[in-house]
């Protein structure tokens, strides 16, 4: 699905990723957990195509194709979708008509025509449910006045809409009631399928115990330093970041 | 140090005057008036505060050197009239019976200004000082036969009345619509003026019309700036709401390679309420101004503006502001707002809000921002597959809607949608 090879990124002249390794198969769930500051939205924030970030080395290959080469529309026409962990609010813009211009604009990428209004509304209404959104929310503007859960699970709505190959979610759980944290994580387990795979960016434990990962990395200063699998995962929480840190420090 | 003073006005008047008409409903006095003024004070240079950005005597200077006030004809205005509204038309600056809709609707009186009767003639040049601004003075002295169209007593219009104004220049000419609006007492209109220029020729538009709605009356006002790349035009609205009356105006400017709006608005009686709307999108070197003023004399009124601009090229937007608030003027809510957004490197916005406040039990505030295209915002959309165009396309779609929202005449508000290219 994708290969992340020796990945070097920085900003403002500041290394943030310091050469990253990672390759994921179809079918997989990825967890990537770390420290604040090592890096772990910087790496969704490459992948997803933000300008700010400056590649300085390394590649990585998204089902066959070189995937910094594309702009971060073409990322995500080919199949990638980031999760943000801070949803942007676009006032003016409905949700509704958003989404429309997202799915048709994939669509057109890959040599179909516009989805059928009818269709459409249809597809609208199956996938709000997997999320319990609320029907009005997708009346509204993209974001606009919804709350910290609304945001995360309008994300996932849209990820439900646009059924990527590879999603990444930065920190989904963030800001999460227990119950909230449910819902998105039933969303993704619904979702996920033995064509698609995530990369699930999180600083706590907790989600993992909804959404097991297959395997799980640790980032610490813009290095996976350890992976494993999910009982890695565990063992952080019950050790705290402290010994990864101690551990990496001596190595290096 | 003697003063600079330059002689366009005096060149202008020399080359217009031969073709000019007559004005036989215009008080002699207030002509002679015009004159004096305009002799001495010229057209507005940027040396004039309230022209600083909008200099016409060198646009007049630069761009109207071979004035010959030569005019087609306009015959077919189909394309152009809204449905479902009464359309009268405006041609070369004079008002055409022919080409307007024959209107016998009780509550409609429409006549030509060569046939004011005794009321219009009061209301002809009052609220329009010909001392008070160079343009109201050439206007006044140039003034083509327009219309005094009133809205009777009591009476609610069913349906829009659209005004075309038409200019098919056919040499470098200066057109002076002139106008009266007047709502009577407790009645209510809806009223499009739509500016367009068919011509092959530069034309100057230097329109006045005098707006005067009555008691307990209510006008809803679109104006529409769609001249193209040969318009150029000053564009003064001298507005007095009486009493529990209510004014909005929403001015779109779709093109116009200078376009300058001077919307000045008295509430002259207690609980009356203005609302000052308008958006424009520009590019290349267009020039559009918006110079406002609410004047609050009495208690209990309202005013309410919202200024929108997409600003790109080499262009430039100008709102101005002014809300007076006077001393018998308590339990005053006013309300100002400018947005801009600037699409280019070389855009210019400049905004300029300006209160007088001398009551002082009274609520007001002013705020303008000017951006660019916000970089997160449009990151998430490319992050949803959305490329640059539509991305871009939705996100100023977004920003005017704001005041395209306010249209509340659908056909209108398709129009709007359709020229701005932003669906």
């Amino acid at each position: 699905m994708i290969s992340i090879k020796n990945l070097h990124a920085s900003i403002e002249g500041k290394e943030i990723l310091r050469g990253i390794n990672l390759e994921i198969k179809a079918g997989e769930v990825h967890a990537i957990m770390g420290p604040n500051g090592s890096g772990k939205s910087t790496l969704s924030s490459v992948l997803a195509g933000r300008q700010d970030y400056e590649v300085t080395d390394g590649e990585v290959i998204f089902n066959g194709k070189n995937l910094l080469e594309m702009e971060a529309e073409d990322r995500a026409r080919e199949g990638l979708f980031l999760a943000f962990q801070y949803p942007v609010e676009i006032p003016g813009v409905s949700n509704i008509n958003f989404l429309k211009t997202a799915l048709n604009e994939i669509r057109n990428y890959h040599g179909k025509e516009d989805i059928a209004a009818k269709d459409f509304l249809a597809l609208v209404k199956e996938k709000q449910k997997l999320v319990e959104l609320d029907g009005k929310l997708a009346n509204r503007s993209v974001n606009e006045g919804f709350s910290g859960g609304e945001k995360k699970r309008n994300e996932i709505f849209q990820m439900a809409m646009l059924e990527p190959k590879l999603a990444i979610l930065d920190e989904t759980d963030s800001g999460l009631d227990i119950d909230a944290l449910k819902i998105v994580a039933n969303g993704v387990n619904t979702l996920k399928n033995k064509d698609n795979a995530y990369i699930v960016i999180t600083h706590y434990q907790r989600l993992l115990d909804y959404i097991v990962p297959d395997f799980v990395h640790i980032l610490y200063k813009g290095k996976i330093v350890k992976s494993g699998g999910k009982e890695l995962a565990l063992e952080l929480e019950e050790k705290g970041y402290d010994e990864i840190k101690k551990q990496f420090e001596l190595s290096e | 140090m003697i003063a600079e003073k330059t002689n366009t006005a005096q060149l202008i008047i020399d080359k217009i005057t031969s073709s000019a008409n007559k004005i036989n409903f215009i008080n002699d006095n207030v002509i002679s008036k015009a004159l004096i003024f305009i002799e001495k004070n010229g057209f507005p240079t940027h040396k004039n505060e309230d022209y600083k950005y909008c200099n016409i005597d060198s646009i007049l200077k630069k761009e109207f050197k071979t004035i010959e006030q030569k005019f087609g004809e306009v015959n077919n205005l189909k394309e152009y009239k809204l449905p479902d509204a009464l359309t009268l038309v405006v041609v070369n600056g004079k008002y055409s019976q022919s080409l307007s809709d024959k209107i016998i609707l009780k509550g409609i009186h429409i006549n030509s200004l060569s046939n004011l009767d005794d009321n219009g003639k009061t209301k002809i040049t009052k609220i329009a000082n010909v001392e008070s601004d160079a343009l109201i003075a050439f206007n006044t002295l140039f003034a083509n036969e327009g219309f005094h169209l009133k809205i009777t007593k009591n009476e609610t219009l069913q349906f829009p009345i659209q005004i075309i104004y038409v200019n098919n220049s056919t040499s470098e000419c200066i057109v002076n619509p002139r106008n009266i609006i007047e709502l009577e007492e407790n009645s209510e209109a809806t009223i499009i003026e739509h500016y367009i220029n068919i011509g092959n020729s530069k034309c100057f538009t230097n329109f006045v019309s005098e707006k005067y709605l009555a008691n307990n009356s209510k006008l809803d006002c679109y104006t529409i700036q769609d001249e193209n790349t040969n318009g150029y035009g000053v564009y003064t609205n001298q507005i007095e709401v009486s009493k529990n009356a209510n004014y909005t105006n929403t001015t779109i400017t779709l093109s116009g390679q200078l376009v300058r709006n001077n919307h000045n608005v008295v509430l002259a009686n207690s609980n009356c309420e203005a609302n000052l709307n308008g958006l424009f999108k520009i590019n290349g070197n267009q020039i559009v101004d918006n110079h406002t003023l609410v004047d609050h004399q009495f208690p209990y009124c309202q005013s309410n503006e919202l200024y929108k601009g997409i600003i790109d090229g080499k262009s430039t937007g100008v709102f101005n502001g002014k809300i007076f608030v006077r001393k018998d003027a308590q339990k005053t809510n006013a309300y100002q707002s400018s947005k801009n957004i600037l699409l280019s490197d070389d855009a210019t916005i400049n905004t300029k809000p300006q209160l007088e406040i001398y009551a002082d039990d009274v609520k007001c505030s002013h705020g303008t921002s000017t951006g660019k295209i916000e970089d997160d915002a449009m990151f998430y959309l490319h992050a949803r597959g959305i490329g640059k165009e539509s991305a871009k396309k939705l996100l100023l779609n977004a920003f005017a809607g704001e005041v395209i929202e306010k249209i509340q005449v659908e056909s209108l508000k398709e129009l709007i949608q359709t020229k701005l290219n932003l669906l």
